[in-house]
Protein backbone atom coordinates (compact mmCIF):
# COMPACT_ATOMS: atom_id res chain seq x y z
CA UNK A 1 0.00 0.00 0.00
CA UNK A 2 1.46 3.59 -0.85
CA UNK A 3 2.20 6.04 1.46
CA UNK A 4 -0.66 7.90 3.10
CA UNK A 5 -0.82 11.87 2.24
CA UNK A 6 -2.36 14.30 4.46
CA UNK A 7 -5.15 16.36 2.76
CA UNK A 8 -6.56 19.89 3.76
CA UNK A 9 -9.43 20.98 2.14
CA UNK A 10 -12.81 23.25 2.20
CA UNK A 11 -16.18 21.88 2.03
CA UNK A 12 -18.80 24.35 1.98
CA UNK A 13 -17.09 26.83 4.03
CA UNK A 14 -16.20 24.35 6.34
CA UNK A 15 -12.17 22.84 6.71
CA UNK A 16 -11.17 19.63 6.67
CA UNK A 17 -7.75 17.83 7.10
CA UNK A 18 -8.10 13.98 5.77
CA UNK A 19 -5.41 11.15 5.50
CA UNK A 20 -5.94 9.66 2.53
CA UNK A 21 -4.21 6.74 0.36
CA UNK A 22 -3.36 8.45 -3.19
CA UNK A 23 -5.78 5.86 -5.01
CA UNK A 24 -8.81 7.43 -2.84
CA UNK A 25 -11.28 9.11 -5.43
CA UNK A 26 -12.59 12.13 -4.20
CA UNK A 27 -16.15 11.09 -3.76
CA UNK A 28 -15.34 8.32 -1.65
CA UNK A 29 -13.47 10.36 0.47
CA UNK A 30 -16.54 13.01 0.98
CA UNK A 31 -18.79 10.30 2.00
CA UNK A 32 -16.26 7.56 3.33
CA UNK A 33 -13.78 9.87 5.52
CA UNK A 34 -16.04 13.58 5.66
CA UNK A 35 -19.40 11.98 6.45
CA UNK A 36 -20.87 13.89 3.68
CA UNK A 37 -22.76 11.13 2.20
CA UNK A 38 -25.64 13.70 0.10
CA UNK A 39 -23.11 13.66 -2.87
CA UNK A 40 -24.41 9.95 -4.90
CA UNK A 41 -22.14 7.81 -6.47
CA UNK A 42 -23.20 5.88 -9.95
CA UNK A 43 -20.92 5.16 -12.22
CA UNK A 44 -17.71 5.83 -10.79
CA UNK A 45 -16.61 6.52 -14.05
CA UNK A 46 -17.38 10.25 -15.37
CA UNK A 47 -20.64 9.80 -17.10
CA UNK A 48 -24.21 9.47 -14.83
CA UNK A 49 -23.03 12.73 -13.23
CA UNK A 50 -24.31 11.90 -9.90
CA UNK A 51 -21.05 12.58 -8.01
CA UNK A 52 -20.98 16.41 -9.42
CA UNK A 53 -19.65 18.75 -7.11
CA UNK A 54 -17.84 22.64 -7.03
CA UNK A 55 -14.13 22.59 -7.40
CA UNK A 56 -13.29 26.47 -6.70
CA UNK A 57 -16.80 27.16 -8.40
CA UNK A 58 -16.81 24.86 -11.20
CA UNK A 59 -18.83 21.57 -11.63
CA UNK A 60 -16.49 18.68 -11.43
CA UNK A 61 -17.41 14.44 -11.68
CA UNK A 62 -15.76 13.55 -7.75
CA UNK A 63 -15.17 10.15 -9.10
CA UNK A 64 -12.93 10.51 -11.21
CA UNK A 65 -10.63 12.86 -9.58
CA UNK A 66 -8.12 11.50 -6.57
CA UNK A 67 -8.91 12.52 -3.07
CA UNK A 68 -5.15 14.11 -3.29
CA UNK A 69 -6.02 15.95 -5.46
CA UNK A 70 -7.98 18.08 -3.49
CA UNK A 71 -5.34 19.11 -0.92
CA UNK A 72 -6.28 23.15 -1.02
CA UNK A 73 -9.26 23.34 -2.69
CA UNK A 74 -12.62 24.32 -1.85
CA UNK A 75 -15.75 22.47 -2.61
CA UNK A 76 -19.03 23.04 -2.15
CA UNK A 77 -21.53 19.89 -2.37
CA UNK A 78 -25.00 19.26 -1.79
CA UNK A 79 -24.83 19.86 2.08
CA UNK A 80 -23.57 23.57 1.54
CA UNK A 81 -26.55 24.46 -0.76
CA UNK A 82 -29.83 25.34 2.17
CA UNK A 83 -28.50 27.70 4.36
CA UNK A 84 -27.59 27.06 7.42
CA UNK A 85 -30.59 27.92 9.16
CA UNK A 86 -32.23 25.25 6.85
CA UNK A 87 -33.67 27.51 4.28
CA UNK A 88 -34.01 25.96 0.93
CA UNK A 89 -32.34 27.45 -1.68
CA UNK A 90 -33.97 28.63 -4.86
CA UNK A 91 -33.50 25.65 -6.57
CA UNK A 92 -34.24 23.16 -4.60
CA UNK A 93 -37.48 24.73 -3.90
CA UNK A 94 -38.00 24.81 -7.76
CA UNK A 95 -37.16 21.04 -7.46
CA UNK A 96 -40.24 20.77 -4.98
CA UNK A 97 -42.44 22.77 -7.03
CA UNK A 98 -41.65 21.66 -10.60
CA UNK A 99 -41.38 17.64 -9.36
CA UNK A 100 -38.10 18.06 -10.75
CA UNK A 101 -37.18 14.74 -8.83
CA UNK A 102 -38.60 11.28 -7.61
CA UNK A 103 -36.12 9.17 -6.44
CA UNK A 104 -33.77 11.73 -6.03
CA UNK A 105 -30.80 9.77 -7.03
CA UNK A 106 -29.31 11.95 -9.54
CA UNK A 107 -30.86 15.03 -7.97
CA UNK A 108 -27.59 16.10 -5.89
CA UNK A 109 -25.41 16.42 -9.08
CA UNK A 110 -28.18 18.41 -11.21
CA UNK A 111 -28.63 20.63 -8.52
CA UNK A 112 -24.27 21.21 -8.37
CA UNK A 113 -24.40 21.55 -12.08
CA UNK A 114 -27.31 23.85 -12.36
CA UNK A 115 -25.72 26.05 -9.49
CA UNK A 116 -22.05 26.38 -11.84
CA UNK A 117 -25.47 27.64 -14.81
CA UNK A 118 -26.99 29.76 -13.09
CA UNK A 119 -23.69 31.46 -11.44
CA UNK A 120 -22.52 32.25 -14.95
CA UNK A 121 -25.83 32.51 -16.82
CA UNK A 122 -28.16 34.00 -14.99
CA UNK A 123 -30.57 33.82 -17.52
CA UNK A 124 -30.00 30.26 -19.55
CA UNK A 125 -31.38 29.80 -22.57
CA UNK A 126 -33.44 26.10 -23.07
CA UNK A 127 -30.65 25.49 -24.98
CA UNK A 128 -27.67 26.38 -22.59
CA UNK A 129 -29.46 24.60 -19.98
CA UNK A 130 -29.44 21.68 -21.85
CA UNK A 131 -25.96 21.94 -22.74
CA UNK A 132 -25.08 22.28 -18.95
CA UNK A 133 -27.23 19.34 -18.04
CA UNK A 134 -26.28 17.19 -21.42
CA UNK A 135 -23.75 15.22 -18.98
CA UNK A 136 -26.22 13.79 -16.47
CA UNK A 137 -28.39 10.98 -16.27
CA UNK A 138 -31.53 10.67 -14.51
CA UNK A 139 -33.88 7.50 -14.44
CA UNK A 140 -36.97 8.46 -13.16
CA UNK A 141 -38.04 12.07 -14.40
CA UNK A 142 -37.88 12.28 -18.06
CA UNK A 143 -36.26 15.62 -17.53
CA UNK A 144 -38.84 17.56 -18.90
CA UNK A 145 -39.72 18.67 -15.21
CA UNK A 146 -35.84 18.95 -14.67
CA UNK A 147 -35.82 21.70 -17.50
CA UNK A 148 -38.92 23.22 -15.69
CA UNK A 149 -37.37 23.83 -12.26
CA UNK A 150 -34.30 25.31 -13.94
CA UNK A 151 -36.17 27.54 -15.67
CA UNK A 152 -37.94 28.32 -12.61
CA UNK A 153 -34.98 28.48 -10.14
CA UNK A 154 -33.41 30.78 -12.55
CA UNK A 155 -36.78 33.45 -12.35
CA UNK A 156 -36.58 33.25 -8.66
CA UNK A 157 -33.17 33.70 -8.29
CA UNK A 158 -33.52 37.10 -10.68
CA UNK A 159 -36.36 38.43 -8.80
CA UNK A 160 -36.19 36.86 -5.54
CA UNK A 161 -39.46 37.36 -3.57
CA UNK A 162 -39.35 40.36 -1.33
CA UNK B 1 -11.23 1.37 -3.05
CA UNK B 2 -11.73 1.50 -6.80
CA UNK B 3 -8.23 1.76 -8.40
CA UNK B 4 -4.82 -0.28 -7.96
CA UNK B 5 -2.37 1.09 -5.28
CA UNK B 6 0.04 3.54 -6.41
CA UNK B 7 2.83 5.68 -5.44
CA UNK B 8 1.61 9.51 -5.96
CA UNK B 9 4.06 12.78 -6.63
CA UNK B 10 2.83 15.93 -7.26
CA UNK B 11 6.32 17.54 -9.01
CA UNK B 12 5.99 21.21 -9.76
CA UNK B 13 8.05 21.63 -12.37
CA UNK B 14 8.12 19.89 -15.94
CA UNK B 15 11.45 18.91 -15.35
CA UNK B 16 10.92 17.23 -12.06
CA UNK B 17 8.00 15.28 -14.10
CA UNK B 18 10.50 14.49 -16.75
CA UNK B 19 12.61 12.84 -14.25
CA UNK B 20 10.20 10.73 -12.40
CA UNK B 21 8.93 9.85 -15.60
CA UNK B 22 12.54 8.70 -16.67
CA UNK B 23 13.15 7.14 -13.58
CA UNK B 24 9.94 5.14 -12.99
CA UNK B 25 9.67 4.34 -17.04
CA UNK B 26 6.51 1.84 -17.92
CA UNK B 27 5.22 1.85 -14.59
CA UNK B 28 4.65 5.53 -14.52
CA UNK B 29 1.51 7.48 -15.67
CA UNK B 30 1.64 11.48 -15.84
CA UNK B 31 -2.35 12.48 -14.57
CA UNK B 32 -3.11 15.57 -16.34
CA UNK B 33 -7.34 16.28 -15.91
CA UNK B 34 -7.84 12.51 -15.61
CA UNK B 35 -10.79 12.21 -17.15
CA UNK B 36 -9.84 9.32 -19.29
CA UNK B 37 -7.10 8.40 -16.94
CA UNK B 38 -9.26 7.99 -13.73
CA UNK B 39 -11.96 5.92 -15.25
CA UNK B 40 -9.05 3.69 -16.32
CA UNK B 41 -7.75 3.39 -13.04
CA UNK B 42 -11.33 2.76 -11.31
CA UNK B 43 -11.95 -0.14 -14.20
CA UNK B 44 -8.63 -1.27 -13.37
CA UNK B 45 -7.74 -1.09 -17.34
CA UNK B 46 -4.71 1.01 -16.46
CA UNK B 47 -3.05 -0.35 -13.24
CA UNK B 48 0.33 1.82 -13.20
CA UNK B 49 2.32 1.29 -10.01
CA UNK B 50 3.44 5.53 -10.02
CA UNK B 51 1.05 8.38 -10.41
CA UNK B 52 2.83 11.37 -11.49
CA UNK B 53 0.07 14.57 -11.26
CA UNK B 54 0.81 17.33 -12.81
CA UNK B 55 -1.58 19.97 -11.97
CA UNK B 56 0.81 21.43 -9.73
CA UNK B 57 3.61 22.28 -12.24
CA UNK B 58 3.52 25.70 -12.98
CA UNK B 59 2.88 27.76 -16.05
CA UNK B 60 1.70 25.06 -18.58
CA UNK B 61 -1.65 26.70 -18.56
CA UNK B 62 -2.36 29.46 -21.22
CA UNK B 63 -3.56 30.21 -24.44
CA UNK B 64 -1.28 33.07 -26.34
CA UNK B 65 -1.27 34.69 -29.90
CA UNK B 66 2.40 33.15 -31.19
CA UNK B 67 2.74 34.76 -34.51
CA UNK B 68 0.29 33.14 -37.17
CA UNK B 69 -0.83 30.96 -34.53
CA UNK B 70 -2.08 29.98 -30.79
CA UNK B 71 0.12 28.61 -28.79
CA UNK B 72 -1.50 26.43 -25.82
CA UNK B 73 0.02 25.40 -23.18
CA UNK B 74 -0.32 21.43 -22.65
CA UNK B 75 -2.21 21.71 -19.21
CA UNK B 76 -4.94 24.36 -20.20
CA UNK B 77 -8.61 23.41 -19.81
CA UNK B 78 -10.63 22.83 -22.65
CA UNK B 79 -13.17 24.68 -20.49
CA UNK B 80 -10.37 27.57 -21.29
CA UNK B 81 -10.08 27.22 -24.42
CA UNK B 82 -13.91 26.74 -25.06
CA UNK B 83 -14.00 30.55 -23.13
CA UNK B 84 -11.14 32.32 -24.97
CA UNK B 85 -12.36 35.11 -27.12
CA UNK B 86 -9.19 34.74 -28.81
CA UNK B 87 -9.54 31.37 -29.93
CA UNK B 88 -12.78 31.66 -30.88
CA UNK B 89 -11.70 35.02 -33.44
CA UNK B 90 -7.83 33.24 -34.41
CA UNK B 91 -9.60 29.86 -34.88
CA UNK B 92 -12.94 29.19 -34.74
CA UNK B 93 -12.43 25.44 -35.99
CA UNK B 94 -10.54 25.11 -32.76
CA UNK B 95 -13.24 26.79 -30.63
CA UNK B 96 -16.15 24.72 -32.07
CA UNK B 97 -14.33 21.40 -31.64
CA UNK B 98 -13.27 21.96 -28.27
CA UNK B 99 -17.37 22.36 -27.37
CA UNK B 100 -17.94 19.37 -28.74
CA UNK B 101 -15.89 17.44 -26.04
CA UNK B 102 -18.33 15.55 -23.64
CA UNK B 103 -19.64 17.95 -21.65
CA UNK B 104 -19.09 21.27 -19.60
CA UNK B 105 -18.09 18.98 -16.34
CA UNK B 106 -15.76 16.87 -18.22
CA UNK B 107 -14.08 20.35 -20.08
CA UNK B 108 -13.98 22.04 -16.60
CA UNK B 109 -10.57 19.59 -15.73
CA UNK B 110 -9.88 17.96 -18.92
CA UNK B 111 -7.04 19.31 -20.73
CA UNK B 112 -6.13 19.79 -24.06
CA UNK B 113 -2.63 17.94 -23.54
CA UNK B 114 -4.17 15.32 -22.11
CA UNK B 115 -6.51 14.40 -25.50
CA UNK B 116 -3.94 14.98 -28.06
CA UNK B 117 -2.07 12.32 -25.63
CA UNK B 118 -4.70 10.21 -24.82
CA UNK B 119 -5.22 10.09 -29.02
CA UNK B 120 -8.39 8.74 -28.72
CA UNK B 121 -9.65 7.97 -32.80
CA UNK B 122 -12.58 9.57 -31.63
CA UNK B 123 -11.44 12.53 -30.26
CA UNK B 124 -12.23 15.78 -31.36
CA UNK B 125 -8.92 17.91 -30.29
CA UNK B 126 -6.90 15.40 -32.70
CA UNK B 127 -8.16 15.27 -35.53
CA UNK B 128 -8.53 18.90 -35.53
CA UNK B 129 -4.95 19.09 -35.09
CA UNK B 130 -4.20 17.28 -37.92
CA UNK B 131 -6.76 19.36 -39.72
CA UNK B 132 -5.06 22.16 -38.90
CA UNK B 133 -1.13 21.12 -39.35
CA UNK B 134 -0.68 21.83 -35.33
CA UNK B 135 2.41 20.33 -33.61
CA UNK B 136 3.43 19.29 -30.44
CA UNK B 137 5.77 20.56 -28.23
CA UNK B 138 7.27 18.22 -26.19
CA UNK B 139 10.08 17.86 -23.37
CA UNK B 140 11.95 14.66 -22.87
CA UNK B 141 15.18 13.99 -20.93
CA UNK B 142 17.15 15.02 -24.20
CA UNK B 143 15.35 18.44 -24.20
CA UNK B 144 12.82 20.00 -26.08
CA UNK B 145 11.58 18.94 -29.47
CA UNK B 146 8.45 19.75 -31.60
CA UNK B 147 6.75 17.04 -33.71
CA UNK B 148 3.84 18.12 -36.34
CA UNK B 149 0.61 16.47 -35.90
CA UNK B 150 1.05 14.44 -39.52
CA UNK B 151 3.66 11.93 -37.27
CA UNK B 152 2.00 12.40 -33.80
CA UNK B 153 -0.56 9.78 -33.67
CA UNK B 154 0.53 6.50 -34.46
CA UNK B 155 -2.23 4.10 -33.72
CA UNK B 156 -5.12 3.45 -31.17
CA UNK B 157 -4.45 5.25 -28.12
CA UNK B 158 -0.52 5.56 -29.00
CA UNK B 159 1.51 8.53 -30.31
CA UNK B 160 4.98 8.94 -30.75
CA UNK B 161 5.55 10.37 -27.10
CA UNK B 162 8.24 7.99 -25.53
CA UNK B 163 7.79 6.51 -22.05
CA UNK B 164 10.12 9.51 -20.17
CA UNK B 165 8.56 12.55 -22.51
CA UNK B 166 5.89 15.03 -21.49
CA UNK B 167 3.44 17.23 -24.24
CA UNK B 168 4.42 21.02 -22.72
CA UNK B 169 2.58 23.02 -25.57
CA UNK B 170 0.23 22.75 -28.90
CA UNK B 171 0.78 25.14 -31.36
CA UNK B 172 -2.49 25.60 -33.91
CA UNK B 173 -1.63 27.78 -36.96
CA UNK B 174 -4.66 30.37 -36.93
CA UNK B 175 -7.50 29.56 -39.83
CA UNK B 176 -6.68 32.17 -42.56
CA UNK B 177 -9.32 34.74 -43.38
CA UNK B 178 -11.56 33.43 -45.61
CA UNK B 179 -11.13 29.80 -45.48
CA UNK B 180 -13.95 28.00 -44.93
CA UNK B 181 -14.55 25.51 -41.76
CA UNK B 182 -16.70 22.53 -40.09
CA UNK B 183 -16.91 19.84 -37.92
CA UNK B 184 -19.25 17.58 -38.01
CA UNK B 185 -19.91 14.67 -35.79
CA UNK B 186 -22.72 11.94 -34.68
CA UNK B 187 -22.99 10.94 -30.86
CA UNK B 188 -25.74 8.26 -29.45
CA UNK B 189 -26.12 11.20 -26.80
CA UNK B 190 -25.14 14.61 -27.33
CA UNK B 191 -21.73 15.39 -25.62
CA UNK B 192 -20.75 11.07 -25.97
CA UNK B 193 -17.67 10.54 -28.28
CA UNK B 194 -18.55 10.31 -31.44
CA UNK B 195 -19.51 7.32 -33.46
CA UNK B 196 -17.55 9.31 -36.59
CA UNK B 197 -16.90 12.91 -37.57
CA UNK B 198 -15.47 14.89 -40.27
CA UNK B 199 -13.58 18.03 -39.75
CA UNK B 200 -13.21 20.19 -43.07
CA UNK B 201 -11.10 23.24 -44.40
CA UNK B 202 -12.30 24.69 -47.16
CA UNK B 203 -9.89 28.22 -49.08
CA UNK B 204 -11.88 29.40 -52.50
CA UNK B 205 -10.23 31.70 -55.02
CA UNK B 206 -12.76 33.36 -58.04
CA UNK B 207 -14.98 30.39 -57.32
CA UNK B 208 -12.40 27.79 -57.25
CA UNK B 209 -11.01 25.82 -54.58
CA UNK B 210 -7.55 26.79 -54.18
CA UNK B 211 -6.80 24.45 -50.60
CA UNK B 212 -8.63 21.69 -48.88
CA UNK B 213 -8.38 19.48 -45.94
CA UNK B 214 -10.57 16.66 -45.07
CA UNK B 215 -10.28 14.70 -42.24
CA UNK B 216 -12.07 11.86 -40.34
CA UNK B 217 -12.20 10.42 -36.40
CA UNK B 218 -14.31 7.54 -35.20
CA UNK B 219 -13.21 5.40 -37.92
CA UNK B 220 -10.01 4.66 -37.72
CA UNK B 221 -7.01 3.67 -35.57
CA UNK B 222 -5.99 7.50 -35.87
CA UNK B 223 -7.66 10.40 -36.96
CA UNK B 224 -7.47 10.09 -40.92
CA UNK B 225 -6.72 12.61 -43.68
CA UNK B 226 -8.20 12.19 -46.68
CA UNK B 227 -6.14 13.45 -49.30
CA UNK B 228 -7.56 11.82 -52.29
CA UNK B 229 -10.77 13.67 -51.44
CA UNK B 230 -8.38 17.38 -50.88
CA UNK B 231 -7.34 16.23 -54.41
CA UNK B 232 -10.95 15.95 -56.37
CA UNK B 233 -11.25 19.29 -54.71
CA UNK B 234 -8.54 21.22 -54.84
CA UNK B 235 -8.61 23.31 -58.71
CA UNK B 236 -12.80 22.83 -58.61
CA UNK B 237 -15.70 24.53 -58.56
CA UNK B 238 -17.09 23.15 -55.47
CA UNK B 239 -20.62 22.25 -56.51
CA UNK B 240 -23.19 19.77 -54.47
CA UNK B 241 -22.85 16.80 -57.64
CA UNK B 242 -18.88 17.20 -56.14
CA UNK B 243 -19.78 17.04 -52.51
CA UNK B 244 -21.99 14.18 -52.76
CA UNK B 245 -19.84 11.81 -55.54
CA UNK B 246 -16.90 12.55 -52.37
CA UNK B 247 -19.00 11.59 -49.75
CA UNK B 248 -19.84 8.44 -51.79
CA UNK B 249 -16.15 8.20 -52.37
CA UNK B 250 -15.56 7.89 -48.97
CA UNK B 251 -18.41 6.05 -47.98
CA UNK B 252 -17.15 3.29 -50.11
CA UNK B 253 -13.30 3.67 -50.00
CA UNK B 254 -12.25 4.13 -46.01
CA UNK B 255 -10.69 0.85 -44.76
CA UNK B 256 -13.61 -1.21 -42.44
CA UNK B 257 -13.84 0.77 -39.33
CA UNK B 258 -14.21 -0.43 -36.16
CA UNK B 259 -17.42 -2.10 -34.96
CA UNK B 260 -18.76 -1.93 -31.26
CA UNK B 261 -21.55 -2.02 -29.49
CA UNK B 262 -22.50 1.71 -30.41
CA UNK B 263 -22.38 0.99 -34.16
CA UNK B 264 -21.43 -0.99 -37.06
CA UNK B 265 -18.79 -0.75 -39.42
CA UNK B 266 -21.00 0.03 -42.34
CA UNK B 267 -23.22 2.38 -40.68
CA UNK B 268 -19.25 4.36 -39.33
CA UNK B 269 -18.69 4.31 -42.74
CA UNK B 270 -21.86 5.36 -44.50
CA UNK B 271 -21.88 8.12 -41.74
CA UNK B 272 -18.35 9.25 -42.38
CA UNK B 273 -19.38 9.82 -46.10
CA UNK B 274 -22.27 11.33 -45.10
CA UNK B 275 -21.02 13.76 -42.55
CA UNK B 276 -18.55 14.71 -45.37
CA UNK B 277 -20.77 16.00 -47.24
CA UNK B 278 -22.31 18.06 -44.70
CA UNK B 279 -18.98 19.47 -43.47
CA UNK B 280 -18.28 20.49 -46.84
CA UNK B 281 -21.57 22.08 -47.72
CA UNK B 282 -20.78 23.94 -44.40
CA UNK B 283 -17.26 25.37 -44.88
CA UNK B 284 -18.11 26.02 -48.65
CA UNK B 285 -20.65 28.38 -47.07
CA UNK B 286 -18.49 29.67 -44.93
CA UNK B 287 -15.50 30.46 -47.14
CA UNK B 288 -15.22 34.06 -48.51
C1 LIG C 1 -18.13 11.29 -19.72
C2 LIG C 1 -16.96 11.66 -20.58
C3 LIG C 1 -17.18 12.06 -21.89
C4 LIG C 1 -16.10 12.41 -22.70
N1 LIG C 1 -16.36 12.78 -23.98
C5 LIG C 1 -15.34 13.13 -24.78
C6 LIG C 1 -15.56 13.52 -26.12
O1 LIG C 1 -16.70 13.59 -26.59
N2 LIG C 1 -14.50 13.86 -26.88
C7 LIG C 1 -13.22 13.81 -26.38
O2 LIG C 1 -12.28 14.12 -27.10
N3 LIG C 1 -12.96 13.44 -25.13
C8 LIG C 1 -13.99 13.10 -24.31
N4 LIG C 1 -13.72 12.73 -23.04
C9 LIG C 1 -12.31 12.65 -22.59
C10 LIG C 1 -11.77 14.01 -22.17
O3 LIG C 1 -11.64 14.87 -23.26
C11 LIG C 1 -10.40 13.88 -21.51
O4 LIG C 1 -10.23 15.08 -20.82
C12 LIG C 1 -9.22 13.69 -22.41
O5 LIG C 1 -9.34 12.59 -23.23
C13 LIG C 1 -7.95 13.43 -21.58
O6 LIG C 1 -7.50 14.64 -21.05
P1 LIG C 1 -7.14 14.73 -19.53
O7 LIG C 1 -6.51 16.04 -19.32
O8 LIG C 1 -8.34 14.43 -18.73
O9 LIG C 1 -6.00 13.63 -19.39
P2 LIG C 1 -5.79 12.39 -18.40
O10 LIG C 1 -7.00 11.57 -18.30
O11 LIG C 1 -5.17 12.89 -17.15
O12 LIG C 1 -4.67 11.63 -19.22
C14 LIG C 1 -4.97 10.87 -20.39
C15 LIG C 1 -3.69 10.19 -20.89
O13 LIG C 1 -2.80 11.14 -21.45
C16 LIG C 1 -1.56 11.16 -20.78
N5 LIG C 1 -1.17 12.58 -20.65
C17 LIG C 1 -1.95 13.57 -20.18
N6 LIG C 1 -1.31 14.75 -20.27
C18 LIG C 1 -0.11 14.49 -20.83
C19 LIG C 1 0.99 15.32 -21.22
N7 LIG C 1 0.97 16.65 -21.03
N8 LIG C 1 2.08 14.74 -21.78
C20 LIG C 1 2.10 13.39 -21.98
N9 LIG C 1 1.09 12.56 -21.65
C21 LIG C 1 -0.01 13.11 -21.08
C22 LIG C 1 -1.82 10.50 -19.44
O14 LIG C 1 -0.66 9.88 -18.91
C23 LIG C 1 -2.89 9.50 -19.78
O15 LIG C 1 -2.33 8.34 -20.32
C24 LIG C 1 -14.77 12.37 -22.19
C25 LIG C 1 -14.53 11.97 -20.87
C26 LIG C 1 -15.61 11.61 -20.06
C27 LIG C 1 -15.36 11.18 -18.65
S1 LIG D 1 -20.52 8.58 -10.34
FE1 LIG D 1 -19.30 10.18 -11.09
S2 LIG D 1 -20.17 10.57 -13.01
FE2 LIG D 1 -21.21 8.78 -12.39
S1 LIG E 1 -34.96 11.31 -9.81
FE1 LIG E 1 -34.47 9.21 -9.85
S2 LIG E 1 -32.71 9.22 -11.12
FE2 LIG E 1 -33.36 11.24 -11.26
Amino acid sequence: MAAKRDIRLTVNGVAYEATVEPRMTLVDMLRGELGLTGTHVGCEHGVCGACTVLMDGRAVRSCIMLAVQADGADFMTIEGLASREGELHPIQQAFIEERGLQCGFCTPGFMMSILELLQETPDPTDDEIKDALGGAICRCTGYESILKSVRSAAKKLLAPAS
Amino acid sequence: MKPASFEYFAPTSVADAVSLLQEHGLEAKLLAGGQSLVPLLNMRLARPTVVIDVNRVDGLSYVREDGDALAIGAMTHQREVERAELVQRVNPLLHAATRLIGHPQIRNRGTVGGSIAHADPAAELPAVALALDAEMHITGPNGEKAVPAADFFVTYLTTTLEPAEMLTEVRVPALPQGTGWSIQEMARRHGDFALAGATVTLSMNGGMCSDARVVLFGVGATPLRVQQAEERLIGERVDAALISEIGREISSSIDEPLADIHATSEYRRNLAGVLTERALVEALGRAA
